[in-house]
């Protein structure tokens, strides 16, 4: 036998063990990512913008928040990589510094929205009966509420920032999980290896967390990809309403939100975080889009 | 040969087309050879791109907001108005004369005979009396410019009253300056219906207050043809009034944009744009094809410190934020051609305001004052701001300002609507917000700022300064003292004093008066802005 | 029959449910906002005297569940209410606003499907390719920028780079006030009339918003229709088909797309819903006084009557747009049955 995270060990037909069937289910799907150079060109891109992120503070120019009241509004030069915004401050220095906040928004919001919308989602389906109809009519009750509305409405009643701004988009992105939870939780719960769990003695709550649940995460992966460039332009649009992360932070939606009315006089001041939203939102669907080939391609 | 075979072919297609195609297709031909020529706008029209949304009455006994009172200024007279050029002036608008009494307690005019409605009526002192009474008995938002003089619904039909076709005399309980009355009869709320037209439409005793809502009947300038909210409003102009100019109509379309007012303007589908941002009249400030119209208007931007935080109750703290802020800095670089510095709290252009600017940025004085307060290590403190710009801008060089002298402020953006509420409830720590004048009488603003009798948290009369819990009996009586001053010119010193006092001992740090800048083509002329939304249309010519 | 009959029935009460869930949410956002809707009514500077009585004639001083009851009462009798801001009836206010955010949206949902479907079919032929690649990547673009960005830039170019199409607005200054309400559709109104200036007027008003909505939700259309092509052409019948040696044209159009249609039937109805929501950003920008505008400006004042009824009218449709797609689905395609 091969040592382990090998090649060989991970191609292995005949594996020894789950984890390692399970790894070798990954490589596989892994490999099969790699032939997609869309999904490729988003991977890159989106592991870019992560190592940029994490590493703001050694690659900015200038410190984000410095006004420079008698500089503002400049064009790109040497000394400002992507010119100056309204108040002066070096856009460069912006974009990375908000690039942090981005990203921490869209992984908060998933972290918030995707295990919600596999529990819930699991529950019902397993449950079944008053339990799963409760559960639906509350999904259904936000999945009828126009997205954009109901965070507006909720960070209209929060104050606007960025927690508020999380939490509506967080409380607006979680019943197409929860759908998609339950969609496949139906199909899977007369399987006969449920059947095999039920008769071995386990309680319902075990089966759900710990064979169920599990058989969803891959459609949910796809679907949780695909969602993240949205959830960053629904932060972006809820700055353009005056409702998202407030000045001074860098945060890319707030800085077209403030910067749009210069799109027509100094056109770098919108348009740079508009490309990096631009950028990001493509590298996500692009993966999304790949990982859905690769994990679930009959999958709507 | 190929291809005279093949234009002769595209010709038949042509002319079989055209002849298939029937006269309906023409109107579709016709127009879009005519698609240039509606690039601008017709010469007797003048196309105004502005904010509309924040008008919900163009009934002028119960509209409170500046778009609103701004097109009761051109459809409405009132009884008097202030001198466009002299504001310490008053002019007879609708009234050729008036002579107050001896003891002050009541005011006779006589009004103009050649004043006529749209409708062609003649405008008669039953008019006058019946719309100021109407302004009393409907009771609504602007009604206590008129009903602090003590007017109500039981005794206004004596109070106010016509004693002939052309005579109006009001009589008050208690003497009050003359000047005070006369500029709060110039207000929006004084404009005088036509009685006639508007109890036609009178339903359920409502005195036309539905109809008159989005339809006028009065003797301006222009009257009211259309408003379809949130889209646009028409003005027609009154045929029966003393209109010289050439216009025929005037529409205002509801922009919500401002680069897209910008945009409309260059393409001239629009005359005016009313709403730019200092950055976009930058770039057509030095543009031959632009002319900028401004006027300081009656809105001052103020920084307020709520008293009942300990820290923000020290004196030596009020002082020290006035010296610690980059006023210049600020109106140079983020607001300059929307707002100018101003430091006193009657806006410029009022009778008496004091334009001198004491304070500039000195950040040792300032800190001086923060060790004398025993605040040597500064503090920290949430400041509440409107979120949209220029406030954002503003708040965030203030932030930086006091910085330096070691307040440490934490940013609380919020809608203007929400600030409000907050602060209206007594919850905020520091606010930056905008204050707007109610009416053209220094009363106005001083007893926004000065005058605050019931401390209490359920005080009945719950002035601006109220609002921050600030409380001076000095302050108090001098302004009411001012109030009641009989003599003009004794009354505006009383007042210049009032000013000098409040800017030296108040935690409220003003610093910047509102600019209202109209952006036209350079072909149209005559358009000005009023102090108090009540700028008017009359003038205006298109090359 | 019963069982149709107690299917229908617990179908509708799902969906009454549902709207009942939409409206406590709204209604508690309303009266929970740090907004006081009275300052809408009375103007900022009000004295406070005149604030509170208009509260009391609003009603809005009593407590929150006497007012959402005396508002769910309405609700049966037809009455949403008043709008604080335009003093009108919040029905009155949605009749004016709505049909021109319905003109709008059914207008980009007609063009995204007619380029859409086409472009996803032949993004599956040509499965792989370069050319599928591109589609992909052209329409992922349009759901990776901000609606309003699109907005923005289109505005610019087309309108100011190039005076293609006219500007923010929704008629020209001239036609202003001459064609008559009588669908509330600019269009129909003024074929009704028979100007027909007056139509190719409002109709290229129409056309930058309904591209820049219709190219916003292109993106799911193609992607959907190609990944239905990609499941129907796999199927059993095509091979046969193509094995009794049919030109592929046939194969596509005749045998593997009726059954893509059906699926589609649902794509469209969601498709519809996102548009709807999405008009709220697109008509700022291009001042269309629609249903978009007329919410967001209620929600910033806390003029929560028209944000109801609004909320519960797109809700509304939300929901009736997906029972419509489940019921055809069910009828269209046999096997699910």
């Amino acid at each position: 036998m091969s040592s382990a995270f090998t090649r060989e060990w991970l191609l292995d037909e005949t594996p020894a063990s789950r984890a390692q069937a399970a790894w070798g289910r990954r490589y596989r799907a892994w490999l099969d990512l790699k032939e997609n150079p869309l999904a490729m060109i988003g991977f890159t891109i989106i592991l870019i913008a992560v190592v940029l992120a994490i590493l703001a503070p050694m690659l900015a120019t200038h410190d984000p928040g410095a006004q420079d009241l008698a500089n503002k509004l400049a064009r790109p030069s040497s000394a400002h990589w992507f010119g100056t915004d309204e108040l002066g401050r070096d856009v460069y220095s912006r974009i990375l510094y908000g690039g942090r906040i981005t990203l921490g928004m869209v992984i908060s919001v998933v972290v918030l929205v995707a295990p919600l919308g596999l529990l819930v989602g699991c529950v019902a389906g397993y449950a079944g009966g008053v339990v799963d109809q409760a559960l639906m009519r509350v999904t259904d009750v936000f999945l009828a509420f126009p997205r954009l509305i109901l965070a507006l409405a909720f960070v209209a009643v929060l104050q606007p920032g960025i927690e508020s701004a999380i939490l509506a988009i967080a409380l607006t992105a979680w019943p197409p999980y929860a759908r998609l939870a339950r969609a496949e939780t139906l199909t899977i719960r007369n399987s006969d290896y449920i059947a095999a769990c039920r008769l071995t003695g386990a309680s319902g709550w075990r089966i759900v967390t710990r064979h169920v649940a599990p058989l969803c995460v891959p459609s949910l992966v796809v679907r949780v990809t695909l969602d993240m460039s949205s959830i960053i332009i629904t932060a972006a649009s809820l700055g353009f309403l005056g409702m998202g992360a407030q000045p001074p932070s860098p945060e890319w939606g707030a800085m077209i939100a403030t910067g749009k009315d210069y799109l027509y006089t100094h056109w770098w001041v919108p348009a740079i975080p508009c490309t990096a939203i631009l950028l990001t939102s493509l590298a996500f669907n692009f993966l999304g889009d790949g990982l859905r080939d690769v994990l679930d391609p009959k999958q709507s | 040969m190929k291809s005279s075979s093949k234009l002769r072919g595209i010709m038949t297609m042509f002319t079989r087309r055209t002849f298939l195609a029937g006269s309906a297709a023409i109107p579709f031909f016709s127009y879009t050879s005519l698609l240039d020529a509606y690039a601008d706008t017709p010469k007797d029209m003048l196309v105004v791109a502005q904010q509309l949304d924040n008008m919900t009455s163009l009934d002028p006994h119960e509209g409170f907001e500046g778009v609103g009172t701004e097109m009761g200024s051109n459809i409405y007279q009132r009884l008097v108005r202030a001198n466009r050029d002299k504001p310490t002036e008053i002019d007879g608008d609708l009234a050729e004369s008036w002579k107050a009494s001896e003891d002050g307690k009541s005011i006779t005019f006589k009004i103009r005979k050649e004043a006529k409605f749209s409708s062609g009526n003649q405008v008669t002192a039953e008019d006058a009396a019946f719309s100021l009474q109407r302004a009393v008995i409907m009771n609504k938002t602007p009604a206590f410019i008129i009903t602090q003089f003590g007017f109500d619904k039981d005794n206004v039909a004596s109070a106010i009253k016509a004693t002939d076709a052309g005579t109006l005399v009001i009589t008050l309980a208690e003497p009050t300056s003359p000047s005070f009355l006369l500029y709060c009869l110039s207000a929006n709320v004084g404009s005088i219906v036509e009685k006639k037209a508007v109890m036609a439409q009178e339903k359920d005793g409502d005195l036309g207050n539905n109809w008159l809502r989005n339809n006028s009947a009065g003797s301006g300038f222009f009257s009211l043809r259309a408003w379809k909210p949130s889209e646009s409003v028409m003005l027609d102009v009154n045929p029966h009034s003393l209109y010289k100019s050439k216009m025929k109509r005037i529409i205002f379309r509801h922009i919500v944009d401002p680069s897209a007012q910008l945009l409309m303007l260059q393409k001239g589908d629009v005359d005016v744009a009313r709403n730019l941002t200092t950055e976009q009249l930058r770039v057509l400030q030095n543009d031959a094809n632009y002319n900028l119209v401004s006027q300081g208007v009656a809105t001052l931007v103020v920084i307020s410190l709520n008293q009942k935080n300990s820290n923000l109750a020290k004196p030596e703290v009020w002082q020290a934020v006035k010296w610690a802020l980059d006023y210049d800095g600020i109106q140079k670089n983020i607001v300059p051609l929307t707002h100018k510095v101003h430091q006193s709290f009657l806006p410029g252009g009022y009778p008496g305001a004091v334009m001198d600017k004491p304070f500039k940025r000195d950040v040792a004085k300032a800190k001086e004052l923060m060790q004398k307060a025993g605040l040597a290590d500064g503090f920290d403190i949430a400041m509440d701001h409107y979120a949209n710009q220029p406030y954002p801008d503003m708040a965030q060089a203030i932030q930086a300002n006091l910085a330096d002298i070691g307040i440490r402020v934490k940013l609380q953006a919020a809608e203007n609507r929400a600030v409000l509420t907050k602060m209206r409830a007594r919850q905020h720590e520091v606010a930056l917000t905008a204050w707007g004048a109610d009416y053209f009488d220094p009363h106005t603003n001083a007893e926004a700022f000065c005058i605050n009798p019931d401390n209490s948290d359920d005080s009945k009369r719950r002035t601006f300064c109220w609002r921050s819990a600030y409380q001076s009996k000095e302050m108090n009586e001098a302004a009411e003292t001012a109030l009641r001053e009989i003599d003009a010119t004794k009354r505006i010193a009383l007042y210049d004093k009032l000013q000098r006092d409040h800017m030296d001992n108040s935690p409220f740090t003003i610093l910047l008066q509102s600019v209202y800048t109209a952006a036209c083509r350079k072909n149209v002329d005559g358009v000005w802005i009023g102090i108090l939304s009540n700028g008017t249309y009359e003038k205006v010519v298109k090359a | 029959m019963n069982k149709r009959l107690k299917a229908l029935a617990s179908l509708l009460a799902n969906v009454a449910l549902t709207l009942l869930g939409l409206a406590i949410i709204t209604f508690l956002i309303g009266r929970v906002m740090p907004v006081d809707p009275v300052l809408a009514a009375v103007g900022d500077n009000a004295p406070h005297e005149v604030v509170e009585r208009i509260r009391a004639e609003m009603g809005l001083d009593q407590p929150l569940i006497v007012q959402f009851f005396r508002y769910l009462g309405q609700v049966f009798h037809g009455d949403f209410g008043v709008s604080i801001l335009t003093k009108n009836a919040v029905t009155t206010d949605i009749a004016r606003f709505f049909p021109a955010t319905i003109e709008l949206a059914t207008a980009a949902l007609i063009l995204s499907m007619l380029i859409g479907v086409p472009v996803g079919v032949w993004a599956a032929v040509r499965q792989g390719s370069w050319i599928d690649q591109t589609i992909r990547v052209i329409c992922l673009a349009g759901h990776s920028i901000p609606v309003f960005v699109l907005a923005l830039l289109a505005l610019y170019v087309f309108y100011y780079l190039f005076g293609i199409t006219p500007g923010p607005g929704r008629q020209s200054v001239i036609y202003q006030d001459m064609v008559p309400q009588i669908t509330g559709f600019l269009t129909i109104d003024s074929l009704l009339e028979g100007d027909y200036d007056a139509f190719w007027d409002a109709l290229r008003h129409m056309a930058q918003p309904v591209f820049v909505l219709a190219y916003f939700s292109m993106a799911y259309i193609t992607r959907m229709t190609r990944a239905f092509m990609l499941d129907a052409m796999r199927g059993e019948y095509v091979i046969t088909a193509r094995a009794k040696g049919l030109a592929l044209r046939t194969v596509i159009w005749r045998h593997a797309f009726p059954n893509v249609s059906v699926q589609l039937v649902t794509v469209l109805a969601l498709t519809y819903s996102g548009l709807l929501s999405g008009s709220v950003v697109t008509e700022t920008v291009y001042s269309w006084p629609g249903l978009g505008q007329y919410l967001t400006t209620s929600l910033k004042n806390a003029d929560m009557n028209p944000v109801v009824g609004a909320t519960l009218l797109i809700g509304a449709i939300c929901v009736g747009l997906n029972l419509i797609a489940d019921l055809l689905y069910r009828q269209l395609d046999p096997r699910v049955r």
